[in-house]
């Protein structure tokens, strides 16, 4: 992101959230029944940008592998679940939850191979909504083989995240502005792993590789670069990734079948975002989660509520009228 | 075609002959009963544990009576994954099987309830909703098909309202409900009735509508508890929503004994996501918490291993009930038409004449577990009660007497709907005085 670009984030974002702000507090001086304080806001604008947070989560696995093979894996919600779901029926069975951790990536690591081995090897060189519909059999096959293999019911997921609400400035507001603990550490979490995935990509030969294939594939298998181990690699990764998603939402919601359907949050997020960038996940994932949030507690009101799913959509897809590429994709000229 | 291909397609077109050729000797003496169950998809937690239940009791009822009247249950599942089609097409695939025909479709989904009236009442088979589905089914004059004992949404609204107002010392003047509710037909079920007594009884009533499948609900939560802040919160949850609206109430301090859940909406799967944040949650009933009644004391000793996993959980004990209420109908169907398989048709009579009375439920081994229920042509609720119970962070206890919904107002709701529906439809209502 160049300097400049990065200065206007860094005003422009405070700048629209304050009139938002100021917006909702003119509504509230016209009509008495709307309920506004600029406490009240920052709660909820705190919460939301810590849910998308949350959402960024599950995006960045779609961008890992759309970076590496241009493929939309329609299969990383039933990652995450599968992932929740071993380590989960692993610490069942005693295991502590550091070793259900690192016996659930191996898990993922060969539940990779077998996908670039069986599904993704033999459709090479097939267009790209070929590959975009094996995703599909994955997802459903993941989805019913977790079950199958450690069962429908709900499980509890519990790595000791405290879960209490703390409040933070009650000097400045009445009643303080409430946070929740599971949320900071789950946001804690996702820096901690972008971090780590950036030096992953920027840093080592493998990342490196990744990128090289990321941006041109006959180009990199030109220079040797394998890309049947590049793939298996990615989604390996990418399945580290659905663990770490797995384990905070599954310990924010219980592990069960919905599980698979938080894919749908990713979506908006990536629409906002890009499909090809990490970055693009991140910021994605904030303005969506703060979006939505703010949307639904000082909007929803007016139109009987439940909007928060489609308006995310809905935010999505403003942002594309003028950014068709999302926010931080990558504009691709082809010349004819 | 090839020797070998002939021989393949012989042996597979005389394994599918089979149950043909060998149904008709062995059906003759058994009573066929349709499980619609969703033992997998997104509410496979929930199902399980109903469909259990269902099938424990009839083993049950085959292992320690010789089925019903000598006349043995036999039965078949057929996976919905609670999806409105599927239930359709399973209905369409199981009516016809048994001797007899289907007894009576349990659909356990409001929207596949829905979708079978128009079916079920041109097939002539009974629909059995319990507790759930249209409320105004309740009125057999319009619905001779459908049965919604021993309760319905509106009077399970009325009923926690009536708890609610006595744990308030009898006064809602000025107190605050909010109802948070599954963005559906099935959701949306108790507005009506939580509307008219927020007007009779002076409470405040705010909706906060939650959609499918409801796993985001952080700010309808930071609305109730940082905004609002109700006296009392009502939920009509289902599936995840249910255990998301407890993790997210307590996140923000919400006091859990204040906050009550639609029997849909209050079961292990509900609570247990939830851990320790979940004690004190409470939840409307129709039946006791447990498995101490005699019922389930013959499950254990006659089925032994056999019984499910799910045993005693309280969906595994409403699907108990669900098959006991099947059960009881052909059982009164039987009183008339003779001890042998019924038609749906005569289970229909079964269920509109059943009287289960405090000694029949003493002979089911379900005393304190089951009020007494009778149907009659006009009610197919049949008056059953309600109790509250509550989750001590291990188990569901009983937190409540059993209450009575105020029956008047809801009848005239019910038959006020039911003409309506009656006038869309052109549908005559029955007279029931002529009604043998």
């Amino acid at each position: 992101m160049s300097p400049r670009a990065l200065t206007a984030w860094i005003l422009g974002a405070p700048g629209v959230i304050l009139i938002i702000g100021f917006l909702f507090q003119a509504i509230a001086a016209a009509n008495s029944s709307f309920f506004f304080t600029w406490g009240y806001y920052a709660e909820v604008l705190i919460a939301g940008l810590l849910q998308g947070v949350m959402y960024s989560l599950v995006a960045l696995g779609f961008v890992l592998i759309f970076k590496a093979s241009g493929v939309f894996n329609f299969a990383q919600g039933s990652l995450v679940l599968f992932a929740a779901l071993t380590m989960v029926g692993l610490m069942e069975m005693g295991l502590h939850w550091v070793l259900a951790l690192v016996a659930t990536t191996a898990v993922l690591v060969l539940v990779a191979l077998a996908v670039e081995r069986v599904v993704l090897r033999p459709l090479v060189n097939q267009p790209q909504i070929i590959l975009f519909m094996a995703t599909i059999g994955i997802f459903y096959f993941l989805d019913g083989f977790g079950q199958t293999l450690w069962g429908s019911d709900v499980k509890v997921l519990d790595i000791g995240i405290p879960r209490d609400p703390i409040f933070i400035l009650p000097g400045l507001v009445e009643g303080g502005i409430l946070i929740n603990q599971f949320d900071l550490y789950a946001a804690a979490t996702g820096g901690i792993l972008v971090a780590v995935l950036a030096v992953f990509f920027q840093k080592t030969r493998i990342g490196r590789a990744l990128r090289a294939v990321a941006d041109d594939h006959q180009a990199a298998l030109s220079v040797g670069i394998p890309l049947k181990v590049i793939w298996a690699v990615v989604w390996s990764v990418a399945g580290f990734v659905a663990l770490i998603a797995g384990i905070m939402w599954g310990g924010k919601l219980g592990v069960q079948f919905t599980l698979a359907l938080i894919a749908l949050k990713a979506l908006p997020v990536l629409i906002l975002g890009g499909f090809t960038s990490i970055p693009g996940a991140i910021v994605g994932g904030l303005i969506i989660g703060a979006g939505e949030q703010v949307a639904e507690v000082f909007l929803g009101g007016f139109v009987g509520g439940a909007i928060q799913d489609w308006f995310a959509y809905m935010l999505a897809m403003l942002f594309l009228l003028f950014r068709p590429q999302g926010l931080f994709g990558e504009k691709i000229i082809e010349r004819v | 075609m090839r020797l070998r291909d002939l021989c393949v397609a012989s042996l597979g077109a005389a394994v599918l002959a089979a149950p043909i050729v060998a149904s008709p000797a062995l059906a003759q003496n058994e009573q066929f009963v349709p499980l619609l169950v969703y033992r997998t998809g997104p509410y496979a937690p929930n199902g399980i544990p109903l469909a259990d239940g269902q099938v424990d009791y009839l083993k049950l009822i085959n292992a320690r009576d010789g089925g019903i009247n000598g006349v043995t249950i036999t039965f078949e599942e057929c996976e919905t994954q609670y999806n409105n089609d599927r239930g359709v097409e399973c209905y369409e695939r199981l009516k016809g099987n048994g001797p007899t025909g289907a007894s009576a479709f349990s659909p356990f989904s409001t929207g596949i309830t829905y979708a079978l009236i128009d079916r079920a009442t041109t097939d002539q088979i009974p629909v059995l909703s319990m507790g759930y589905g249209r409320a105004d089914a309740s009125d057999g004059t319009v619905f001779p098909y459908v049965f919604t004992l021993p309760a319905t949404y509106w009077g399970q609204a009325d009923a926690l309202i009536q708890y609610i107002s006595a744990q308030e010392d009898g006064n809602l003047e000025g107190k605050k409900i909010a109802l948070v509710y599954h963005d559906s037909a099935y959701g949306k079920e108790p507005i009506t009735t939580l509307e008219r007594l927020s007007k009779e009884r002076g409470f405040e009533l705010s909706l906060f509508p939650v959609a499918h499948p409801g796993l985001e609900q952080k700010a309808t939560w930071l609305q109730i508890g940082r905004q609002l802040r109700p006296d009392w919160v009502l939920m009509w949850g289902w599936g995840v929503m249910n255990s998301t609206a407890i993790k997210e109430a307590a996140a923000v301090g919400y006091p859990m004994d204040r906050f009550v859940g639609v029997w849909w909406s209050g079961a292990e799967p509900d609570v247990e996501p939830a851990a320790a944040a979940a004690k004190g949650y409470k939840s409307g009933a129709f039946h006791a918490p447990g498995a101490d009644s005699q019922m389930h004391k013959d499950i254990q000793e006659l089925l032994g291993d056999d019984a499910a996993d799910t045993f005693g959980t309280v969906l595994y004990n409403r699907g108990v009930i669900n098959s006991a209420i099947v059960v009881e109908a052909i059982r009164t169907a039987m009183a008339k038409y003779g001890n042998k398989p019924m038609t749906g048709e005569q289970v229909r009579w079964g269920f509109e004449n059943l009287d289960l009375t405090p000694e029949r439920i003493e002979e089911m081994g379900m005393t304190g577990f089951l009020e007494p229920l009778k149907i009659t042509c006009e009610d197919h609720e049949g008056g059953g009660k309600l109790m509250v119970q509550q989750w001590n962070g291990e188990a569901w206890e009983v937190a409540s007497d059993w209450i009575e919904p105020n029956r008047e107002p809801l009848r005239a709701a019910y038959e006020e709907s039911a003409a309506k529906y009656a006038a869309e439809q052109g549908i005559t209502p029955r007279d029931c005085s002529k009604v043998e």
